[in-house]
């Protein structure tokens, strides 16, 4: 049996060794490295790389990513919780259906749901298009391509991140313990503070780090609904590994983009 | 249960801020006029698609990609979560665990340079096999987290008395715990296709000039601005894969 079992897990650490650990390990040493001449990388061995990140101008995108990583992860939290809450005192038999509806936009594309808000908020776009045939504004709205658009397009992309660990966590909750507390003449403010929330934080914390580590990361929406000032950490990279031609950079930046997830993952555990 | 009049009214919000940006799509994707104003029904976006040729030929790309990783991957992945449920490989499940949640552009890049580095030794292109081999190993931790899923709902007794009455590993295996499973592991191949077919990050980076896919075209297409086109390949992306991850989530129930 242990033989057959070794067997079986030996295509998969191949795949693992090969397609994940291997590549950030190229990434480290390349971090370390210069920049070539042509794109790639030379010798020597330097520091140099991880000390531009100090340099204001990406120190600056970086707390910028972190920033609006924040503020959508609590977006996300005040609009996703009384979905997750509604959804977790509803009847037994609707509750899978809730689950889907937020679920299924969720798994159909990302591309697509981003391009959706393009269509959407761009100067030609259905809500400019729409205020201007009705004589509201003259000139379209500024809508896209800035701060909020950006916000807007992760809190989109990432609220069943937090409205699933959540409703996962609700719905554990005895409707007969919020009886008890009032039975046993507690507010209902008191009662929702001493009962529910407690229990709602495991959730509200897994789901608040799912959200925040997939924004921080994020690319493409930066990328399509933001404009040349709301650039992110993702797109320093991407943009480090392809027109900037700096892949030494490109990797410090990714490396370190890595720890701050590994980072915020290991603060569940604290 | 007892979801007050407001919070009920609050929830239906919320599935309409969810839901009716892909509805408006769809709606304009069968609009007559190019642009966002409605001028009637017509199905013109939809037949342009099919005088596309990089749309066509991307597709094709994106379906072959898509077909190959997923049989890759959802062999790999259940082989992997069997002997996960055997028991604990607590380093190879970590690091599957981490490549889940590594964004997609850190793989991306992880995976360019590793193919860059290795090309120098081996002579080769990106192409279809680097993109194949992207996708092989960012489905395998869904497939292996969605059949390790089912297989804690299997009775491990069941396979205990086949070998019991004789049974090989491999035979119990293969004749006992693996059809009992196979609802799981179908649905982890959906997953892994719909994950596969969907992807830009990783697949934009990785690709050769011979494998462009869907979602590259599709990004160009959105990047270069107005054309009901995207619309309504759009529409057709969403209804695809909504039906493949309703039939995986019946799947898994």
């Amino acid at each position: 049996m242990h033989r057959l079992r070794a067997w079986f897990l030996a295509p998969a650490r191949l795949v693992n060794l090969v397609c994940f650990v291997l590549p950030l390990c190229i990434v480290l040493a390349y971090s370390l490295l210069s920049r070539g001449v042509y794109g790639g990388v030379e010798l020597p061995w330097t520091f140099d790389n991880y000390r531009r990140l100090f340099d204001p101008l990406y120190a600056g995108i970086f707390l910028r990513s972190l920033w609006i990583a924040g503020l959508s992860t609590a977006l996300c939290l005040v609009l996703g919780s009384p979905l997750a809450w509604f959804t977790a005192r509803a009847d037994r038999k609707r509750r899978n259906l809730y689950l889907n509806l937020v679920m299924i936009p969720f798994w159909t594309s990302f591309l697509v749901r981003t391009y959706a808000w393009m269509f959407l908020l761009r100067d030609t776009g259905l809500i400019n298009t729409a205020l201007m045939s009705v004589g509201l504004i003259s000139e379209p709205l500024p809508l896209l391509y800035n701060n909020g658009a950006v916000m807007l397009g992760l809190v989109y992309g990432y609220l069943p991140f937090l409205v699933l660990p959540l409703y996962t966590s609700l719905e554990k909750i005895d409707p007969s313990m919020l009886e008890a507390a009032s039975d046993l003449g507690a507010k209902p403010s008191t009662a929702f503070w001493t009962v529910v929330v407690p229990m709602a934080k495991p959730g509200m914390r897994a789901g608040s780090i799912l959200v925040f580590i997939s924004c921080i990361g994020t690319y493409l929406t930066p990328d399509l609904l933001g404009g040349s000032k709301t650039i992110m950490i993702g797109n320093v990279v991407q943009n480090q590994f392809t027109a900037a031609r700096d892949w030494p950079f490109g990797a410090a930046c990714s490396l370190v983009l890595m720890g701050l997830v590994m980072l915020f993952l290991r603060s569940d555990e604290l | 249960m007892r979801n007050g009049k407001w919070i009920s009214a609050y929830a239906a919000g919320a599935y309409l801020f969810l839901h009716l940006p892909l509805l408006v799509l769809a709606v304009f994707s069968f609009n007559a006029s190019k642009f966002t104003v409605w001028e009637g029904f017509s199905l013109q976006w939809y037949g342009q698609i099919f005088e596309n040729s990089q749309l066509l030929e991307s597709t094709w790309n994106s379906l072959l990609i898509a077909l190959a990783s997923t049989m890759l991957a959802t062999s790999i992945g259940t082989l992997c979560a069997y002997g996960i449920w055997k028991r604990k490989a607590p380093v190879l499940s970590g690091s599957l665990y981490l490549s889940l949640v590594t964004p997609e552009i850190v793989t991306g890049i992880s995976l360019l340079a590793l193919f860059q580095w290795s090309f120098r030794f081996l002579g080769l292109q990106l192409g279809m096999h680097t993109v194949i081999l992207a996708h092989v190993a960012f489905c395998l931790a869904y497939v292996v987290i969605t059949v390790l899923a089912r297989l804690r709902t299997f009775d491990a007794a069941l396979e205990e008395a086949a070998l019991d009455l004789g049974a090989t590993p491999w035979q119990a295996f293969r004749l006992v715990t693996l059809p009992a499973i196979l609802p799981g592991v179908i649905a982890a191949a959906l997953l892994a296709f719909t994950v596969s077919i969907d992807d830009y990050v990783i697949t934009s980076l990785v690709a050769g000039v011979d494998s462009e896919t869907l979602p590259m075209v599709v990004y160009q297409m959105a990047r270069r601005g107005v054309s009901p086109v995207v619309n309504a390949i759009s529409t057709l992306i969403v209804l695809g894969l909504g039906v493949l991850i309703l039939i995986s989530e019946r799947l898994q129930r």
